[in-house]
């Protein structure tokens, strides 16, 4: 066949008023006379939504070809041109979808790899980079394959345009936006490389790093770096296709998937550090701490699936749905309103809805539930346009506009709304007549033989029901495009007649022919007798507001704000910080100033700092001073767990490297796990939440204050050192893990010390690298073309090692690699800070001593494997004695509610005094973690953590009464006795609406109790804990 | 009250002197001791005398004329404490040394209906973790096995003794039936969250045919072919056994009762039975006494109360729910030796102290059929029992200075305090 191609010669279209347009060459050969037509169309008489704020009533549109001619209700509509009439029928700008996966086929899952060993490598072969998860060479519009049933699903649900793109990888390509017209792919794209995707979310990647979340972050965070250094090195010795591509990406608009209100969070930080302005894919609770969502500044996509009602019929059953996710049943809806109501901008997705078609009756309740129709339209307009610099083309009914907007049979946001008609690109998609016969109402079918009432209800689908006397019985009914009627129903208990026949308007009837069971024939009439009453356009539903209100955090225990609506953070402060002033009146305060115990006491606390101590302080007046009575009750310095691995997302481990410094647990806090609230109730104010000890170079650790309800950013201590976990011994030999992990270096004691041998003396190479370039003026690095060297993040966290900028605290067990660490540390020319767990500590206390390294120890954990069978509980007390600081750690959320306890253990096992055993939980633990100067102690100067205890808070019977964290109250039994009753008021409330919900008949699923995992130092995230192997 | 002054002497300079004794004294009297007798009881000044190897008398010394000359010994304890000997239910203390050494590891057994495997021969009275245990005031332990299903039997055992068979008080007490669960946490593609059993149903089949066959086996007066599963399920059915059912949440507990019951067992305990508190007015009805898991657990549950695991005991007392205390979970071995502050913990939770005492004394021996030896400070009893400084039940003043097993004192030295001794004299510290 003779290649030619098509040249379509310009032919004019004379039309007043309108622009004469050249039509678009195409390259491909045409298998006989092409179908050639610039058809004008006309749409008459119908509301148009030109935009979110603009309605045409007696308007016209005019499109030929793929665009918008005019819009205006004095346009002209030329002669020839196609004219539909369109009384009573509404026009939209087809909606755009930001979040697609259209026409992209998924990659394949493949569920979870079998693990037969580690695989450290990619496995993907080429000039790619090092991660399998950076999948920045993957490009949506190769990719795409336009998909008639989804484009279908999706243009019923009101979408005509779509970014699409693979969503696999933390690094995921471009995405490409398409329009959802039939047509060949090549003509379905409006721009090719429309955005870059990220995530936090690795995918099929099957290569084990990152297996956390906080390694995740690291990777993206140092592939940013990688990839600046890989555009402006000169002398670099690799070609990359991964950061090749990701260079590429960084000048589109970049989507983030956050999925989740803190993943947003997280991934604005991230962003502000990398100064990228993400485009956020929300998840569905973003209500639950808005005011920090509207504090990123950024733009949102906003799904609008909601949480299916679960079944809680059983009342044990009921025990595992967690009062978050009651609670979110109830206000997920509200999700995009809240963004509404704080001015943040944000466009509507139909991603995560498993069925497209539920998106519209979605976005019905979304305004239910407090969307305005105005934004409603604007989110699935205007705003996603604008956010792909497309808003001159797409999102409004204007001229030069492509043409793609639906019909629909009334305001979209009625109940009873649909779509009849979406026009993509100048090409029309009909889902139903345009000009369907309303036939709503009580008809009499009159055959020959018997007369039958029938009823037609249902406009998008109608229900037939027939009345045989006093029975009444469905009906099948059809009514077809083609003007043909067919139905069907019992007339007797088991005979059936079955009918066929023709609508007509004029007469409001029905004619045709039926046949009985017995196969004999009949004529009908089917004539309305009174239309269907019920039956009025404008049905909108009624708003509700549900009576649940946000708590902070979004947890048992978390407390709705008295305002609730629209609340900001400072609301949130000042409602936390309620109190001026505290006065402790008759206390025993144990000052753990020397080994000072004053009786009857008080202490003043203003502004969260204690200003004063002595008997009989008088008592401030005001409403914003609160007075505690503390006689015969004692007061302590606030707990600090030196080891804790609460309140962390997904992993504590990135074990899957020997180092990995560059994670960092402060990207990972999660200030919403129970068991912040839990150990108030022990007294601990502060916790440093560490990695875990998989690897010989774990990542780095984040302390917080325990400011339950506050945001993972206020909990984090403001004047933290920066402090990293190491381990040494089994765990990181990978000793108790089964025969498979015998692959990755080290497995034995004497590998671990060449791994810091190693990683110190490259980071002291990098550190003077960076030195040097330091010391280069600007003129000097023009001339010379230099460029700065890779910033390599866990290169750079050792060197902070090196500098004394960055502390180690490390997981230790046996005496001959405690020893071997401080020779490194010396080598180096830096001090190991904290040896944890170190339960062989007793036997170097005397060399622990001279290295000037703290340690915090178990009281009397031993025997859970071998590198403990020589732990003793008398080690606090030797190691105390011989002039180590010494703390005891909990590495458990259960025993961290009881430290005080484990402290008093130290009096039993090796004769502690108290004031001594009560310092091993409170300014110990602040001397190592370097914030004794404004904790751990009782004394004027010092920030007011602080602990009310019923007895004497070593002993077994005491209970902490109120835990003061920063002079606020964040902990009473009072308080605690009062919200027991209001959680359980209302857990008891939104049960009861569910089983109301499963009594109406909606489908309801089988709680999935998802829950916060309990971590310790060896916990792997995705990996069942055995029976054996702990800490 | 000459010799009584004697004697107290010897009792400062140490108790190395009682226990180098080659033959202790038969007939001693401990005066002056603040006694806690097991069963709700205190005498702030009592008498306690032992005859060999047990009690012959325990009362209020107020009254009393003492005749010191009656007894080889007269001890004045000063206003120390005086317990019952703890005990250490279901645990596998001394059935394992390092945790995760499996080669240390003797308490599973492979496979699910194994009432025939019996822990007492697996019993080393040389592990490494008991000796840390009694230094404490625990001195017996139920020797019990772990496994899916039917995991065997348990003995009971004291802490001291040359062998097994020495140490043995009541072996094969009973029969451990791990109850099949139908949900439970754990990870999968949604993350770590609730997840089916899916072979729940075929688990309760089994078992269920199980105890039908082996309850056949026997009632039958002649067996034609021996099958020693069934033939280890026979006290079970007679009752000379007690049937341990492991089942934590309220549902599963409510069917390993009914499950008892529809196969006629005499005598159920309940174990671990974290929901015990929501189920209370069955167990009452039923009458079934529990062994609680370990109080140091946090709730199951985000909304539950944050002390709800410690208000348990109080809960079940309430009800006169017969319970006992143990250190049922995760590194059980070495955590039996705080089983007196778990007592505490109840106490702190609602519980009096000697109800808490009661709880790891005698209610544990009621609830393993050795009440009749244990307990409790009784006269006919065993003289098993602890002496301390201060309050055993608080880790603050626990401080036991002085143990006798069935009428023999008991070395509290363990490999902890003699490295502890080494390495304080190794640095010059007290």
């Amino acid at each position: 066949m003779n290649r030619m191609k098509q040249t379509i010669v310009y032919a004019a279209l004379i039309v007043a008023g309108m622009i004469n347009r050249m039509q678009a060459q195409v390259t491909f050969p045409v298998n006989g006379a092409p179908y050639l037509t610039h058809s004008v169309y006309a749409f008459k008489n119908a509301v148009i939504h030109a935009d979110e704020s603009t309605e045409l009533k007696n308007a016209v549109i005019l499109i030929q070809d793929e665009q918008i001619l005019e819009v205006g209700e004095k346009t002209a509509i030329p002669a020839g041109a196609i004219v539909y009439d369109l009384q009573g029928k509404h026009i939209y700008p087809s909606f755009i979808d930001l979040y697609s996966d259209y026409g992209i086929t998924a990659a394949k899952t493949g569920g979870s790899r079998q693990w037969n060993g580690p695989q450290t490598e990619s496995s993907v072969k080429g000039a790619y980079g090092w991660n399998q998860a950076i999948k920045s060479d993957v490009e949506a519009h190769k990719l795409f394959v336009a998909n008639r049933e989804q484009a279908d699903e999706l243009k019923k649900a009101g979408f005509g345009v779509v970014l699409t793109a693979a969503k696999d990888g933390i690094v995921r390509g471009s995405g490409a936006l398409v329009h959802l017209s039939d047509a060949r792919e090549n003509e379905c794209i409006y721009k090719d490389r429309a955005a870059g995707f990220y995530s936090f979310n690795k995918g099929t990647s099957t290569q084990d790093y990152p297996s956390s979340l906080t390694g995740a972050i690291a990777l993206l965070r140092q592939t940013y770096f990688d990839a600046q250094w890989y555009k402006t090195a000169i002398n670099k010795t690799e070609y990359n296709i991964s950061l090749e591509a990701f260079n590429q990406l960084q000048s589109l608009p970049s989507v983030f998937e956050g999925n989740d209100k803190f993943n947003d969070l997280r991934a604005d930080r991230l962003g502000r550090e990398m100064n990228v302005k993400y485009i956020i894919k929300a998840g569905d609770n973003e209500y639950q701490r808005i005011s920090e969502i509207q504090q990123t500044g950024l733009s949102y996509i906003v799904p609008l699936n909601y949480p299916e009602a679960m079944d809680v019929e059983d009342p044990y059953d009921a025990e595992h749905v967690s009062y978050a996710e009651l609670k979110h049943w109830e206000l997920a809806p509200t999700n995009a309103a809240a963004f509404e109501k704080n001015n943040i901008s944000f466009c509507l997705t139909s991603a995560d809805l498993k069925e497209k078609s539920k998106f519209l009756s979605n976005l019905r309740k979304a305004v239910q539930y407090g969307l305005s129709e105005k934004m409603a339209l604007k989110a699935l307009t205007t705003n996603p346009a604008q956010y792909v610099n497309m808003a001159n083309k797409l999102g409004a009914l204007k001229k030069g506009y492509f043409a793609n907007f639906f019909i629909s049979n009334t305001n979209i946001f009625e109940d009873e709304a649909y779509i009849l008609q979406h026009w993509t690109n100048g090409r029309a998609t009909q889902y139903k007549e345009l000009n369907q016969p309303d036939f709503r109402g009580d008809y009499l079918l009159n055959t020959s033989a018997r007369n039958f009432k029938v009823s037609i209800r249902g406009d998008v689908k109608s229900q037939v029901t027939v009345y045989l006397d006093t029975l009444k019985v469905n009906a099948q009914f059809q009514y077809q495009a083609d003007g043909i009627m067919t139905m069907s129903f019992k007339y007797d208990s088991t005979l059936v007649t079955r009918l066929s026949g023709t609508y007509e308007e004029a007469r409001k009837s029905f004619t045709g022919k039926g046949q009985w069971a017995d196969g004999s024939w009949y004529d009908y009439t089917m004539r309305l007798q009174s239309e269907d009453t019920t039956k009025k356009a404008g049905t909108v539903r009624k708003k509700i507001i549900p009576p649940g209100k946000v708590v902070y955090p979004f947890q048992a225990y978390g407390e709705a704000l008295p305002e609730s609506e629209g609340l900001l953070k400072d609301n949130w402060k000042k409602f936390k910080n309620r109190y001026q002033a505290i006065l402790i009146k008759d206390a025993t305060v144990w000052t753990n100033e020397g080994d000072s115990v004053l009786k009857e006491y008080d202490v003043y606390v203003v502004e969260g700092k204690i200003v004063r101590i002595a008997p009989n302080i008088d008592a401030p007046a005001g409403a914003f001073a609160k007075v505690i009575d503390a006689k015969g009750k004692h007061l302590t310095p606030g707990i600090i767990d030196e080891h804790s691995h609460i309140a962390l997302t997904n992993g504590v481990n990135e074990g899957t490297q020997a180092s990995s410094a560059e994670v960092r647990m402060g990207d990972v806090i999660n200030p919403e796990d129970i068991n912040i609230y839990r150990q108030l109730s022990g007294g601990v104010t502060m916790a440093q939440l560490l990695h875990g000890s998989a690897n010989p170079i774990g990542g780095q650790s984040a302390l917080i204050k325990l400011r339950w309800g506050a945001s993972a950013e206020e909990m984090k201590y403001e004047k933290a050192d920066g402090f990293i976990k190491f381990a040494l011994g089994e765990n990181v030999k990978q000793a108790n893990w089964g025969d498979a992990m015998n692959k990755r270096f080290p497995q034995t004691r004497m590998g671990v010390e060449q791994v810091y041998n190693d990683y110190f003396t490259r980071a002291r190479e990098y550190d003077k690298q960076w030195a040097e370039f330091g010391k280069l003026s600007p003129k000097q690095i023009e001339k010379d073309k230099r460029v700065s060297p890779r910033r390599d993040l866990e290169l750079e966290a050792l060197a902070e090692i090196l500098n004394k900028k960055r502390f180690i605290t490390c997981h230790s067990y046996v005496q001959s690699e405690i020893n071997m660490l401080m020779h490194i540390a010396d080598s180096f020319g830096f001090k190991v800070n904290t040896f944890t767990h170190i339960l062989e500590g007793y036997k170097v206390a005397d060399k622990m001593k001279m290295h000037g390294v703290n340690a915090s120890t178990f009281s009397d954990w031993w025997a859970y494997k071998n590198e403990v069978m020589e732990a003793i509980p008398h080690n606090a007390a030797i190691l105390t004695k011989m002039g180590v600081t010494t703390a005891i750690n909990s590495d458990d959320a259960e025993m961290a509610r009881r430290l005080n306890q484990e402290a008093a253990k130290s009096i039993k096992y090796g004769g502690l005094p108290e004031t001594e055993a009560l310092k091993l939980v409170t300014l110990n633990p602040a001397k190592m973690l370097h914030v004794d100067d404004k904790v751990g102690s009782i004394k004027v100067g010092k920030t007011a953590d602080l602990v009310v205890w019923s007895d004497n808070p070593l002993s077994v019977y005491a209970k902490a009464e109120q835990t003061i964290i920063d002079g606020q109250i964040y902990f009473d039994r009072m308080e605690d006795a009062r919200l027991r009753q209001e959680l359980k008021a209302e857990r008891a409330r939104l049960i009861n609406l569910l089983v109301a919900e499963k009594h109406k008949g909606v489908k309801v699923v089988k709680p999935n109790a998802k829950r916060q995992r309990l971590y310790h130092c060896n916990t792997i995230e995705g990996v069942n804990e055995t029976e054996t192997g702990h800490r | 009250m000459k010799k009584i002054k004697i004697c107290f002497t010897l009792w400062l300079s140490g108790l190395t002197i009682i226990l180098s004794a080659q033959k202790p004294k038969s007939h001693i009297a401990f005066i002056n001791g603040i006694i806690h007798v097991g069963n709700g009881t205190v005498y702030e000044t009592g008498i306690m005398a032992m005859q060999g190897n047990s009690l012959e008398m325990v009362m209020d010394m107020k009254g009393l004329r003492l005749n010191p000359s009656a007894y080889d010994t007269v001890i004045d304890l000063q206003g120390k404490h005086v317990y019952p000997a703890l005990i250490n239910t279901n645990n596998v203390l001394g059935l394992h040394d390092a945790e995760a050494v499996r080669a240390t590891l003797d308490f599973q057994e492979v496979g699910g209906l194994n009432p025939h495997v019996r822990s007492l021969i697996a019993y080393n009275t040389d592990n490494k973790i008991t000796p840390t245990v009694k230094t404490n005031g625990v001195l017996y332990t139920q020797v019990t096995p772990r496994g899916n299903l039917i995991a065997g039997s348990s003995s009971i055992v004291a802490l001291e003794g040359w062998n097994w068979e020495d140490a043995v008080l009541k072996a094969d007490d009973g029969v451990h039936l791990f109850f099949p669960v139908e949900r439970y946490m754990g990870w999968g593609e949604d993350g770590f969250s609730l997840k089916k059993n899916k072979a729940y149903q075929e688990q309760l089949i089994n078992l269920n045919r199980f105890f039908e066959d082996a309850k056949f086996y026997c009632s039958q007066t002649s067996v034609t072919e021996k099958n020693i599963r069934f033939e280890a399920m026979r006290g079970v059915f007679n009752g000379t056994q007690r049937l341990y059912i492991m089942a934590d949440k309220a549902h599963e507990m409510t069917a390993a009762i009914q499950f008892g019951r529809k196969h006629g067992i005499k005598n159920i305990v309940l174990c671990v039975a974290g929901e015990a508190d929501k189920i209370a007015g069955l167990l009452k009805r039923e009458s079934i006494p529990v062994i609680l898991g370990r109080l140091h657990d946090l709730p199951e549950y985000e909304h539950d109360d944050v002390d709800a695991v410690f208000k348990v005991p109080a809960r079940l007392k309430k009800d006169s729910i017969v319970f006992c205390l143990s250190a049922i979970g995760d590194m059980e071995a070495m955590q039996s030796r705080n089983l007196p502050f778990l007592a505490g913990t109840a106490s702190a939770y609602g519980l009096s102290k000697e109800e808490a005492l009661q709880s790891v004394t005698l209610d544990a021996a009621r609830i393993l059929g050795v009440d009749k030896q244990l307990g409790s400070l009784e006269a006919g009893k065993l003289a098993s029992f602890v002496i301390s400084k201060g309050d055993l039940l608080d880790m603050r003043t626990n401080a036991v200075e002085v143990a006798y097993i069935s009428g023999t004192p008991v070395k509290l030295s363990n490999q902890q305090t003699e490295l502890y001794e080494k390495y304080k004299a190794k640095y010059g510290i007290k």
